[in-house]
């Protein structure tokens, strides 16, 4: 028991490493990936939103849309697999909000380090994504919350280790064409291939 | 018409969603090992972003200004189970290899980014044409992701057997690596440099 969360909680940080394995987040994963500080920031952001949104819709999942998942109210045949999207997204707006005003009000320190990059979590794919990894893997609520922090703490590596390899990036002659964007692409591709020697990794 | 053809073509290559605009790049890399999955997504994108812009700019003056978030959020989604659902039905086997992603074009930044920075302003046909000139630009980059990565990594297009396999007795020694997430980086990262050094009055400030 505990093995498998062990072994699920490594995985999901280091070989199904949302970022550099599955793509998702990329847009904010480039865009803040210019300073180390801010994208510590993000990577906090993401991980308490990645472990409070996974579980939630698990327990939705399990309790609401599943097929016969509604028999309690007398409605056995009733599958609502297919409103899935729109309730996650609705929960995770939902909980970025709730969120946003209670750090507002009861740690501004944080809520002021974290700033703009609090909303804008809504539209990262890697929150919608750990979502619907977990649907499809079809996780139990417990396996929901570790595949949550990890998958979390995963895009938060990511996205820390890219901004210092940017910020050493400054001092160097990088050609005109390649100069931002396309320099930024070349060096996650070399990360993601650093990545791959975690995969076959058996706890 | 002039107007029309420019809100058409300009984002294919003088301001690509992806290379220019830094926007929807999470799916972009993702369905790209094979070109046939790049193929659907480009028009389950193209559907979802046209419609989505015609729907929100024709209902933009009457939405409140500090709830139109979770307004387009709700009528991107409803648009994305529609794309899934007629996937779903017609191509099971291609939406079991795209998995998750097609429902993450609802986080596609490209699509919030066009309604917010186009259609909010515009008028319904207008920010239609846009939508379907952004998910060019966008079809245009996985395209070209998709048929390089099937191509050297698999020596297939489509399914077809295009280069010969040296396991089967011809000379194409198949680079795995193109199979692989990291090659879509590299890709991605080169072309932006082919455009770039096309058109310098992209390249960005040091």
């Amino acid at each position: 028991m505990f093995e498998e969360y062990l072994s699920l909680f490594i995985r999901s940080i280091f070989i199904e490493n949302m970022a550099l394995a599955f793509f998702l987040g990329m847009c904010t994963f480039l865009a803040v990936s210019k300073r180390v500080e801010t994208a510590v920031g993000l990577g906090i952001a993401v991980v308490v939103v990645q472990s409070i949104t996974v579980p939630m819709n698990n327990l939705i999942y399990h309790n609401l849309l599943k097929e016969g998942a509604l028999g309690w109210l007398g409605l056995e045949d009733v599958n609502l697999t297919f409103i899935g999207l729109v309730t996650y997204i609705g929960v995770i707006a939902a909980m970025v909000q709730i969120l946003e005003m209670t750090l507002d009000k009861f740690v501004p320190r944080l809520y002021n380090a974290l700033g703009v990059f609090l909303p804008l979590i809504t539209v990262n794919c890697a929150i919608l994504g750990g979502t619907l990894f977990m649907v499809e893997r079809t996780y139990t609520f417990g396996e929901s919350v570790v595949f949550g922090v990890g998958s979390g703490t995963g895009f938060a590596l990511a996205v820390i280790a890219l901004a210092g390899i940017t910020e050493k990036m400054r001092y160097s002659n990088v050609p005109a064409g390649l100069r931002g964007l396309g320099i930024t692409f070349i060096t996650v591709g070399l990360m993601a291939i650093a990545f791959m020697i975690f995969s076959g990794i058996q706890l | 018409m002039k107007k029309y053809k420019d809100v058409l073509f300009d984002p294919i290559f003088n301001n690509n969603p992806i290379g220019r605009q830094i926007l929807g790049i999470c799916s972009a890399l993702a369905v790209t090992s094979k070109l046939e999955t790049s193929i659907v997504m480009s028009m389950a994108v193209i559907f979802v972003l046209s419609f989505s812009n015609l729907s929100v700019s024709m209902i933009r003056k009457h939405i409140p200004n500090n709830i139109r978030i979770i307004v387009e959020m709700t009528i991107i989604a409803s648009l994305v189970i529609i794309a899934d659902q007629i996937i779903k039905a017609y191509a099971f086997d291609i939406s079991k290899q795209l998995s998750v992603y097609v429902g993450l074009i609802i986080t596609n930044c490209i699509i919030m980014g066009r309604a917010e920075a186009f259609a909010l302003q515009n008028p319904p046909v207008v920010s239609f044409i846009d939508g379907i000139g952004n998910g060019l630009g966008y079809s245009f980059v996985l395209l070209v992701v998709g048929f390089f990565r099937e191509l050297l990594g698999s020596g297939q297009l489509l399914g077809y057997q295009v280069l010969k396999l040296s396991t089967d007795g011809g000379w194409y020694v198949q680079n795995g690596l193109f199979l692989l997430s990291p090659s879509a980086f590299f890709l991605i990262g080169f072309m932006i440099w082919v455009i770039r050094t096309w058109k310098p009055e992209q390249v960005e400030e040091e």
